[in-house]
């Protein structure tokens, strides 16, 4: 390993370390615009020149491999001289118009520009302005700011894997554009506003809302998809104004999706902040009292196997305990977490989560995506196959309708996997839901499992979840007890009157026309299908809006934060159940989060491995049987809209309306 | 004077038959198979014995620049011809590809056996249409003698050649903006390292030599290295090109011995400098990147890449841009920093907002319309670009306004004091 | 360049293809490189299809060369905005590029173009009323030592001062196309008025 010294310190790194790399190694930091450490390098900003002895120039620290006994001075006054020359050819052209830019307060030429920058200008020319650009609903462009970097080019293009950004033009004329000004078509691309170090990207939606200095800050996990990106929730007062991401290595990296950064306006929007009872067909607002009194008088007419409970997408596990326990103490076992009927073995823990986990991706050799399109069903997991597919090696095939994944991939018929994946170093299937939901889906679950066998170290067998609420709700047993009905057989019992009471918590994904007289409950955030349903509402909290416990598809346990408190009347979830549990003389012994949570350990041991993925046994799962030849369908057909927040949300609203109004030119991606 | 004898380029002036006949008429493809087969090592030696240094600007010894091409390859490897003339002054490259297109035909083949290259790329700047389809011709007639393709004259060894049009950068002569260039994309050079010689074009190995290099190897390997060496001074040896334009009597390209001096060089090709030597003002001697010399410079300097550097300035190209005293001589550098300002890529900070930067303020300079402090924030905005660019653009946009604050400082103050100094602009 | 940039709209073709010949002629520049690298066949393609659309590049044709080469749009028009040959608004029959740059600058080059702007009512980046004429500014056309210079359309027109330029605009405009180079008859790039070197031609036996 080559050794140099770096401000009079040594420091031994790997053959391909860049001089940058090396000097963070030391905690040394040398200023850098353009510079990223997940996008190619463009060594283009300059900023992060430093003085390496016997080169006749400084050098690019961000560009230049280390090499063995090279000194580098990051200090040196030539160092300093250079970086002072750069920043100040970086300020000539841009505006001062820091007071009214968004970027103000958390802008990197900012904070760069007082370390390094003079204190008065010396250009008496005129500035540059630059036109500027449509980059869709999510992107507030402000180009006379920019400074070229490249970042948002080098992001869409390497990570997203869509070329649509470019740099038109040449010289002091050059620009970032679309050139023929459209929305951006990935579901990463706002992740360029993260990017730009300077405010010539900013969030749209978020155009004048706050200063980052007034934002509380809350470190949580999204919902929105199976994925659980890691993100920061930021307040102020009782509103969500933002969601960033937050830097996890194994699961999203520092990215989220355009979904899991701008669904929040849908928040605010369809609130359910008060219970509600129907009376003569109407909903009437009352008082939570009166709801749980009209439910406990319908509850006392009925005997437990008629009464049943299905939990939605976003339900989180604390409520799911919850209502499991009171279903059992009413005498219920028909329960289920998975309201689309896709089929799962609950005995099986490596039967339903994605056992190679996201990061093990990079150590897959092949991919066979069967059933799914994780493009659009967890933008996160497809941007990690593209990134494991950039870096060779790497060949991604799929049963099911044609796809554009952002990376070649090579559609067969579930005939041809086996042969797909032999000879395969570190096989991957990666099983949707779209195989899962079918009446053959415990026989493609078999016949998947059987192309996977598990080796020493490698698990390559993997299901994409689509719910936030799965993968807890069958590791805490939200599924049906003994003789009990699954989401189907309840739904049938609806239908046929042998349910009279039925539980919805965050479950909108449901065929409520099925649901004939049975006397529907439905708690949860949204007046969304459920809610329209119902005939007692109990206004639940939103994710942002609770402490609360998801599994990931992963099945890694991680704890979403209470960044707001939830509108008017409704409570976090778990303390609703408790609550009504009271009012139905059925008590649970949850007294607070802490004996939900050990509760929620009782229930299945995982719940302790907070953020660490347990590797599952292996076993069988799935059953043999034929295969329908019948072509799967994907089950996401509109990537912005897909549960009660993002439906609620104007913004993806702009979104799917702007893909739609693109749709007419279809294009290909590099 | 070199002698006719020693002329390489004996068709420079085009009133010769350009074409294979031609050419075989003068001496070209005589016995390219024979050299050949006298193998890499061979050839490689022979060059860098000859003292060729590449005539693209730089400067770099030809043989050695070869010999940094693998040995072995299991990947192709490509010679990389520049043909992107742009340099403001310089002409020379154009005259070898439409009268003497079989020199750097017959060049690229014997360049390409000795550094083991499969293919050829000839970039030409798109401007040049006429001379592409003489040189496009070339081509063509030397794969229908059987001297390029499989088995190329008979050798053994298998080359194929191809001409590639650019469609107007100044910047694609910058080898790494060339390749680019050549893979479609913008012209905006690539960083080094790498370099070409280990990820060049298309990822392989590669080498990027200049037109007038390459043209000259034929020659220099049938005549001996001795020969060539035997004009210039040591390390400067060999033959040139020089373009001779400006205030001249008789503006024209010559091939002339290195070392020749500048003044002997103007008075016996180019008619002389108009109104008289002693009507000097300035000359630029190696295109428009290469810092200006005075008059008393001029009186005395040898043309080759030592003397020129001891002179804080550079052979370049070798296009040498004479001003008589009638010239404004800070009109004449805006007009070159605009060039610079024109063609900067726009990939870096420092090139990008510097070229304008110091256009903007020759501009205002050159009108009077300055401050005396505006010449030393010039020339800060100089050194702030000079060292700090992907690429050498960036000294080359630097110097020229370098040379002419270090030369013509006192017309500047002059210019700007005539005008009247005013305050400095609100800010 | 000077002169205002022309940002008035631009009547886009709603569709673009090549003639069957220029399709041809594309297939051959692609094949001169390796399997995969067709995008280096960008500029020649480019160049083809302004050739076949009166000189200049319109959307569609950008958008059929990202099909023909398979790569994204975007990267198409960042190359044909790059290179300063390729025209994205309509240009006159007779594109007139005057080089300015210091050499040709040195030897009267201001004339030219005042010999330009004065013939034909129009300035810098303008086309005249009937469409014949476009004059527009270059950098260095690398022809130095017979500066002034013009490229008109493919062809360069050296040697130039005002009265020259003048007979060679009056000569386009009557639709004759006078012989390209010097226009005082210069031997190429040799000295005006007879040649110093290369006078001893014994080897020129193949001389035409």
């Amino acid at each position: 390993m080559p050794k140099l010294t770096i401000d009079g310190r040594e420091v031994e790194v790997p053959a391909n370390t860049t001089v940058l790399q090396a000097a963070q190694q030391l905690g040394i930091e040398i200023p850098h615009f353009c510079y990223h450490q997940r996008l190619a390098i463009a060594g283009n900003c300059r900023m992060c020149l430093v003085e390496q002895e016997k080169a006749p120039k400084p050098i690019a620290s961000c560009a230049q491999p280390v090499s063995d006994g090279m000194v580098v001075h990051t200090q040196s006054e030539r160092a300093k001289k250079a970086r002072h020359g750069v920043m100040e050819f970086l300020l000539i052209n841009h505006p001062l118009d820091c007071p009214i830019c968004d970027q103000g307060g958390e802008c990197d030429l900012q904070d760069q520009a007082m370390a390094y920058g003079f204190d008065r200008s010396r250009y008496k020319e005129a500035k540059r302005a630059v036109k500027e650009k449509d980059f869709g609903p999510l992107v507030a462009t402000a180009m006379t700011r920019c400074i070229h970097c490249t970042r948002c080019v080098r992001f869409l293009t390497d990570v997203a894997g869509v070329s649509e950004l470019g740099m038109v033009n040449r010289g002091e004329d050059s620009e970032i554009t679309t050139y023929v000004g459209m929305a951006l078509g990935s579901e990463l691309s706002a992740n360029i506003i993260d990017l730009c170090p300077v405010g010539a990207l900013t969030s749209k939606p978020y155009e004048f809302i706050a200063r980052p200095w007034e934002l509380r800050k809350t470190e949580s996990v999204d919902v929105l998809d199976a994925v659980g990106s890691n993100i920061r929730i930021d307040s102020r007062g009782g509103a969500v104004l933002r969601v960033l991401p937050r830097l996890h290595e194994d699961i999203n990296e520092e990215w989220i999706s355009d979904k899991t950064r701008f669904a929040l306006d849908g928040l605010k929007r369809n609130r359910l902040d008060r219970p509600y009872v129907r009376r003569n067909g109407k909903l009437h607002e009352v008082e939570w009292r009166e709801a749980f009194a009209v439910i406990a008088e319908r509850a006392a007419q009925v005997p437990g196997s008629r009464i049943a409970a299905i939990a939605g997408d976003l339900a989180d596990c604390e409520s799911m305990l919850a209502l499991k326990e009171l279903m059992k103490a009413l005498g219920s076992a028909n329960f289920d977490c998975r309201q689309d009927g896709a089929y799962a073995d609950p005995r099986v823990r490596a039967s339903y989560i994605f056992n190679t986990g996201i990061a093990g991706i990079e150590q897959a050799d092949r991919c066979l995506l069967i059933g799914t399109n994780p493009k659009v069903e967890a933008p996160i997991i497809n941007a990690r196959l593209r990134k494991r597919w950039l870096a060779g090696g790497f060949k991604v095939g799929y049963v099911g309708p044609a796809l554009d994944l952002t990376y070649p991939a090579q559609q067969i018929d579930m005939a041809g996997a086996a042969a797909f994946l032999k000879d395969a170093k570190a096989p991957m299937v990666i099983v949707g839901t779209s195989a899962l939901r079918r009446k053959d889906g415990a026989a493609i679950l078999a016949a998947s499992r059987a192309l996977v066998e598990p080796r020493e170290g490698w698990n390559g067998f993997n299901v994409l979840q689509l719910a936030a609420s799965r993968v807890g709700g069958l590791d805490l047993g939200f599924v049906p007890g003994q003789g009990g009905r699954d989401t189907a057989a309840i739904l049938a019992g609806c239908e046929k009157g042998e349910i009279d009471i039925l539980y919805l918590l965050d479950a909108d994904e449901i065929d409520t026309t099925k649901l004939g007289k049975t006397f529907v409950i439905y708690q949860g955030h949204h007046g969304d299908s459920g809610a329209r349903r119902a005939d007692v509402i109990l206004p639940g909290a939103a994710y942002t809006e609770k402490d609360a416990t998801y599994v990931n598809t992963e099945g890694r346990v991680q704890l979403g934060r209470r960044a707001v408190f939830p509108p008017g009347d409704a409570r976090e979830d778990w303390a609703i159940v408790r609550a009504l549990s009271e009012a139905l003389g059925k008590t649970l012994p949850y007294n607070n989060l802490r004996d939900v949570r050990a509760g929620l350990i009782a229930a299945n041991p995982l719940f302790a491995h907070i953020d660490e993925r347990v590797p599952a046994p292996w076993s069988a799962f799935g059953a043999a049987g034929s295969i329908d030849p019948a072509p799967f369908v994907y089950p996401v057909a509109d990537f912005y809209r897909t549960d009660a927040i993002s439906r609620a949300s104007p913004t993806m609203a702009a979104c799917a309306g702007a893909v739609a109004a693109k749709a007419i030119p279809a294009r290909k991606s590099a | 004077m070199l002698a006719d004898k020693d002329r390489v380029f004996t068709n420079l002036y085009g009133q010769f038959d350009w074409t294979l006949k031609g050419a075989q008429a003068r001496g070209d493809w005589d016995g390219t198979k024979d050299l050949i087969l006298k193998g890499r090592d061979w050839l490689v030696n022979e060059v860098k014995n000859s003292g060729l240094r590449g005539r693209g600007g730089a400067g770099f010894p030809t043989g050695l620049k070869w010999s940094f091409m693998p040995k072995q390859s299991d990947r192709p490897c490509y010679l990389v011809v520049n043909a992107d003339e742009s340099e403001p002054g310089t002409c020379k490259d154009r005259d070898i590809i439409r009268n003497d297109p079989h020199k750097l035909v017959e060049g690229c083949l014997l360049a390409g056996a000795a550094m083991g290259a499969t293919a050829g790329y000839i970039y030409i700047r798109g401007e040049f249409y006429n001379e592409a389809l003489n040189l496009q011709a070339a081509i063509e007639q030397a794969y229908a003698a059987g001297f390029l393709g499989k088995n190329a004259c008979g050798s053994g060894f298998d080359f194929d050649l191809y001409l590639h049009r650019g469609a107007g950068a100044y910047i694609c002569g910058e080898e790494m903006g060339l390749l680019e260039s050549l893979e479609g994309k913008p012209g905006k050079p690539r960083l080094k390292p790498p370099f070409p010689a280990g990820v060049g074009l298309f990822g392989c190995p590669s080498t990027v030599n200049n037109v007038e290099t390459l043209a000259v190897v034929p020659t220099i390997l049938r005549r001996g290295a001795p020969w060539f060496a035997s004009f210039g001074r040591p390390k400067n040896e060999g033959t040139k090109v020089f373009c001779i334009s400006g205030h001249v009597n008789k503006p024209c390209n010559v091939e002339e011995a290195m070392s020749i001096p500048l003044r002997e060089l103007i008075e016996t090709h180019a008619g002389g400098v108009r109104g008289g030597w002693d009507n000097l003002l300035a000359v630029i001697p190696g295109g428009s990147s290469m810092p200006v010399l005075s008059k008393s410079i001029a009186d005395t300097i040898l043309m080759d890449f030592d003397a020129l550097r001891d002179a804080k300035s550079g052979l370049g190209t070798a296009a040498i841009v004479v001003m008589d005293k009638s010239t404004d001589i800070i009109k004449a550098f805006a007009r070159i920093a605009k060039f610079y300002k024109h063609e900067s890529c726009g990939q870096c900070t420092p090139c990008r907002e510097g070229t304008g930067w110091m256009w903007r303020m020759l501009e205002r300079i050159a009108k009077g319309d300055a401050d005396i402090s505006d010449i030393d924030l010039l020339q800060t905005v100089t050194t702030q670009i000079e060292g700090h660019t992907i690429c050498a653009f960036g000294e080359g946009a630097a110097w020229p306004v370098q040379g002419l604050i270090r030369h013509f400082r006192p017309e500047m103050e002059k210019r700007i004091a005539e005008r009247g100094a005013r305050p400095m602009a609100a800010e | 360049m000077s002169g205002a940039v022309d940002t008035r709209p631009v009547d886009q073709p709603a569709s673009f293809e090549f003639t069957p010949e220029n399709l041809a002629k594309a297939k051959a520049a692609i094949a001169k490189y390796p399997a995969g690298r067709q995008q280096s066949a960008v500029l020649a393609l480019l160049d083809l299809a302004q050739r076949q659309h009166n000189n200049w590049l319109p959307r569609a044709a950008m958008d059929y060369v990202a099909g023909l080469l398979e790569i994204a749009p975007i990267r198409v028009y960042e190359v044909a905005t790059f290179y300063t040959m390729f025209h994205l608004r309509p240009v006159g029959k007779h594109l007139l590029q005057v080089c300015t740059t210091t050499p040709c600058w040195l030897r009267g080059s201001d004339e030219v173009v005042k010999a330009c702007e004065k013939k034909l009512g129009i300035g810098m980046n303008e086309t005249t009323g009937d469409g014949k004429f476009t004059l527009i500014e270059v950098e260095c056309l690398g022809a130095c030592v017979n500066a002034p210079v013009i490229q008109v359309n493919d062809d360069f027109y050296e040697d130039l001062d005002g009265p020259s330029t003048e007979a060679l605009l009056d000569a386009l405009a009557q639709g004759r196309k006078p012989p390209i180079g010097s226009v005082k008859h210069r031997q190429g790039s040799a000295p005006e008025g007879g040649q110093t070197t290369l006078k001893d031609v014994t080897f020129a036996k193949g001389a035409t």
